[in-house]
């Protein structure tokens, strides 16, 4: 029996010890990475590196629920917008600091998440993901229309947010800060039960009941929580763009986010982030293409959307049916990280 | 003699138009192990998952240790003390072992969104704890300490049951349901399965319902046995007098194992 | 003209433009109820049909009917090609993931047409008699009347072989239990692809017809919304429904348009998808399936 016990420390899946280690020199390495970035970046690297943060919140927040509680979410701009919308107002008419903002923010797309949630969830099956078409529509919508509040078609403008007095590179820190600390919180919750329960919800609901997992309430919080993670994300969108208005939460920014799940890894924070980083870097990249082959600046803008609804589709086709896991599939196999038993393909 | 911890009485359930459970009444007494036996189709996992709260009953009840279990929703039953595994294993393959026996724990954890959060705290103690308590409690018990940290999916078949059955004690219940225990065994594993129930019964005093339509395995482990045919009961009593019943016979001789 | 018969003459209009929700209805359930997916990708399939008849026609000079008979057969396979590429390899994995492949799908379509054709508005070839049709002393426009006749006839000829042909009894069966069908020999790879194959006839036939009324441009596809709505209203597995939802909805926006004016007129879908979902998710004549486990 001893010599079993011993055995189990030299388990197939790497053992425990030395996936521990290598994720928490992961973490140090981010935030070193984080620190650094101002000092040895250039204006752009800054302005990305934000627009990577408030990403990765998004990206997080929507992995959550699609990737770990298996819900399709298609709607996840509306709850961005949101939390962009309440967050400028809070600051536009109350004058709140930014932390209350972002909270509320939050929590705004949290309720907006349970209210379209709620009803759906009552049905099996993919009704939670019409539900959601539903709110992407619905929600644009209201943007657009209730100009009173939300300034309709041209939207709101916000004056500048300096934090501490430290400028730009202040409210860089405040973005990436919220940005790891949302990231570390979502890999937390996947360390205990409510983790758990999302995925075991994901996997066989049935048997999850007779755990006693509450399978509806489950998937709401699943559900809530990722528009929650939008809101937050809008909410810092808001305060770095300055602007807010309807066009920044269509369908083309949902479909946006779910390829960075599924490019990134489905079920990963690692593969939150990877998803986040490449798919913001993508429409950079494509621009950079197109500039080196076509030359002409005439006709780049129209160019430009197309071109992105199509390598945003077809990355999420693609990598479904190829490379289910995502960059982080891809990555763990190229470090030799061979799953030793042949494991269905549940994803 | 005392009031038994789980009292089905006439319980009838039908399926469009195909009556499943036909007055169904049966008694599982505390601390005894009570098979439900009968051939294929004949109601023994329909009745498991009316128990379980997964179909509602069209007649009749089911009291749990004093409650009306029917009043209840299906995530209930674990709080109030029962634990079932499936015939087709109900496992979740995108966790290891050791996550999907936790999950057996779920119901008296107490880690909530914002504690799971923050982690460092109550939420990794109570994790640590639990690890603990799974080491100590079922791993060696059943003999799955080789597979703590490997994913569950393409695991043996007969590993995946005791798996099952880990999970199912983890959560410390009073009644605990096995559906089909030892279907899809060899002998060998069989007998293995039919050693871990025993030690388990006798060692904790839980109170065990089994269903399975092998008659060996079941005779030597039950105190007490329900034999179902077409949905209703046709005999129950002890391992004995329901071996020599004519109409159970009857029932069987249309079964070749 | 006195208020009756102007009431009347715009609820003739609606149900005119109710048929193109019908067609579009129609492919949705088609799919849904054969494969179990939801297709996320019926507007830009819509869209891309009637690109597909600009194409032929007007681009490449087939003239009005070889231009319809081209884009219906190529909207067919395309349709086809994407359950044949794209979703079989899926046949197996979890439901969402083909749900999710569709969305893809739709994206990758509406760019295809942007980058092709542009995001400007093209007219078709006057497909439908523009000479208004009386109907005593009611004036029902022309395109309206002849696109709803055609689409009315369309939608007739399906459900007479949804419901009489030996296709079409295989795809009910498949359909109601995948398999008890598949043992009963019946081929459901065959099945699905010729769901498939139907729902781009469909979704083609409504974009034409749609577009020969205004035009096309690649946002053709946010009638989706529109179709949403018919569809969450009929319940999601219905024939029956999707027709009786289709020239409701039709007949309400026309309605609403008419006597309280366009913005309440673009309200309307999202009202009758909100009221579904919060009333009654099932929709009028869907069906609750009950999960044996």
């Amino acid at each position: 029996m001893s010599e079993q016990t011993t055995k189990a420390e030299l388990a197939p899946k790497g053992s425990m010890v030395d996936s521990r280690a290598l994720e928490l020199a992961g973490w140090l390495a981010l935030v070193a990475f984080i620190i650094a970035l101002p000092f040895f970046g250039s204006v752009w690297a800054l302005y990305m590196g934000c627009l990577v943060a408030i990403n990765v919140i998004a990206t997080v927040g929507l992995n959550i629920t699609v990737g770990y509680a298996g819900l399709l979410s298609v709607g996840h701009s509306a709850f961005l917008g949101v939390g962009a919308y309440v967050s400028a107002l809070m600051w536009i008419h109350l004058g709140t600091p930014l932390a209350l903002n972002i909270v509320g923010g939050a929590v705004a797309a949290f309720l907006v998440g349970l209210l379209f949630g709620i009803p759906a969830l009552r049905i099996k099956g993919v009704y939670l993901a019409i539900a959601t078409l539903a709110a992407q529509y619905s929600l644009y919508f209201v943007f657009q229309q209730w100009t009173p509040v939300t300034g309709g078609d041209r939207g709101l403008s916000l004056p500048k947010i300096d934090v501490f007095g430290f400028g730009d590179i202040g409210f860089y820190f405040v973005v990436a800060f919220v940005a790891l600390l949302t990231t570390l919180a979502s890999r937390n919750l996947f360390r205990t039960r409510v983790g758990r329960a999302f995925i075991a919800v994901r996997e066989r609901d049935y048997a999850a009941e007779v755990l006693g997992i509450n399978m509806v309430s489950t998937k709401l919080l699943a559900f809530a929580l990722g528009a929650a993670y939008a809101g937050a994300a809008g909410a810092l969108l808001a305060a770095f763009l300055r602007i807010v208005n309807p066009d920044q939460f269509t369908l083309l920014v949902s479909v946006f986010f779910l390829a960075a799940v599924v490019v990134g890894g489905r079920g990963t924070t690692l593969g939150s982030i990877l998803g986040a980083v490449f798919m913001t870097m993508m429409p950079e990249f494509i621009r950079f293409v197109l500039e080196h082959l076509a030359g002409a600046e005439a006709d780049m803008a129209g160019l430009l959307s197309p071109l992105r609804e199509i390598i945003f589709g077809a990355l999420i086709v693609g990598f479904l049916i190829f490379e289910p896991r995502g960059l982080v599939g891809l990555l763990k196999r190229a470090f030799g990280h061979v799953e030793e038993v042949e494991a269905r393909a549940e994803h | 003699m005392n009031a038994p911890l789980l009292d089905i009485n006439e319980v009838n359930i039908s399926f469009g138009g195909i009556k499943a459970l036909r007055d169904v009444s049966a008694r599982v007494d505390t601390g005894k192990v009570t098979a439900i036996i009968g051939p294929n189709g004949a109601g023994k996992t329909t009745l498991f998952n009316v128990v379980s709260g997964f179909y509602p009953a069209y007649s009749g009840s089911i009291s749990f240790d004093g409650a009306d279990l029917l009043k209840r929703a299906a995530h209930q039953r674990s709080d109030m003390g029962i634990a079932r595994t499936f015939q087709n294993i109900a496992l979740f393959p995108g966790m290891t072992v050791a996550e999907n026996i936790k999950l057996g724990a779920h119901h008296r954890q107490k880690t909530n969104l914002f504690t799971a959060a923050m982690f460092l705290g109550p939420a990794w103690r109570e994790e640590q704890e639990l690890a603990a308590e799974i080491d100590r409690e079922v791993l060696h018990l059943l003999d799955l300490q080789e597979y703590r940290n490997r994913s569950v999916s393409g695991l043996p078949y007969g590993v995946q049951k005791r798996i099952e059955l880990a999970r199912a004690l983890i959560g410390k219940p009073k009644l605990l349901m096995l559906d089909e225990p030892f279907a899809g065994m060899t002998t060998d594993e069989k007998a293995r399965m039919s050693k871990y129930i025993r030690e388990i019964v006798r060692g904790s005093g839980i109170t065990a319902l089994l269903i399975d339509h092998d008659m060996e395995s079941i005779m030597t482990m039950s105190d007490h046995v329900v034999v179902l045919n077409f949905g209703e009961v046709i005999a129950a009593g002890t391992p004995a007098e329901v071996q020599k019943n004519p109409a159970v016979i009857e029932a069987y001789l249309g079964e070749e194992e | 003209m006195d208020a009756l018969a102007l009431f009347l003459e715009f609820s003739l209009v609606g149900f005119a433009s109710g048929g193109i929700y019908v067609l579009a209805g129609l492919s949705f359930v088609i799919v849904f109820k054969s494969t179990t997916i939801f297709n996320f990708a019926t507007g830009e399939m819509m869209m891309l049909g009637t690109y597909l008849f600009f194409l032929f026609d007007l681009q490449m000079g087939f003239g009005w009917m070889g231009g319809l008979i081209a884009a219906l057969a190529a909207a067919a396979g395309v349709a086809m090609l994407t359950d044949r590429v794209i979703l079989r390899p899926l046949i197996g994995r979890p439901h969402i993931v083909l749900v999710m492949v569709t969305f893809g799908v739709a994206s990758i379509m509406r760019g295809v047409a942007g980058l092709i054709w542009g995001p400007n508005v093209r007219q078709l070839t006057e497909l439908l008699p523009r000479t208004p049709v009386f109907l005593g002393d009611i004036l029902v426009p022309g395109k309206l009347a002849w696109g709803f006749a055609t689409a009315g006839l369309i939608a007739l000829a399906f459900m007479l072989f949804y419901r009489y042909s030996r296709a079409g009894t295989a795809i009910r069966a498949t359909a109601t239990d995948q398999i008890t069908a598949e043992s009963l020999g019946i081929n459901i790879r065959m099945v699905f692809l010729l769901s498939w194959g139907l729902a781009g006839v469909l979704t083609a036939a409504s974009g034409i017809i749609l577009g020969s009324v205004n035009g096309v441009t690649p946002q053709l596809g946010l009638v989706a919304l529109n179709v949403l709505a018919v569809v969450m209203l009929g319940g999601m597995t219905s024939v029956f429904g999707v027709v009786v939802a289709g020239l409701f909805i039709g007949w309400l926006e026309t309605i609403v348009g008419a006597y309280l004016g366009a913005a309440w007129q673009s309200f309307i879908p999202y009202l009758i998808v909100l009221i579904v979902m919060f009333v009654k998710p099932t929709g009028l004549f869907g069906e609750q399936r009950v999960e044996r486990i």
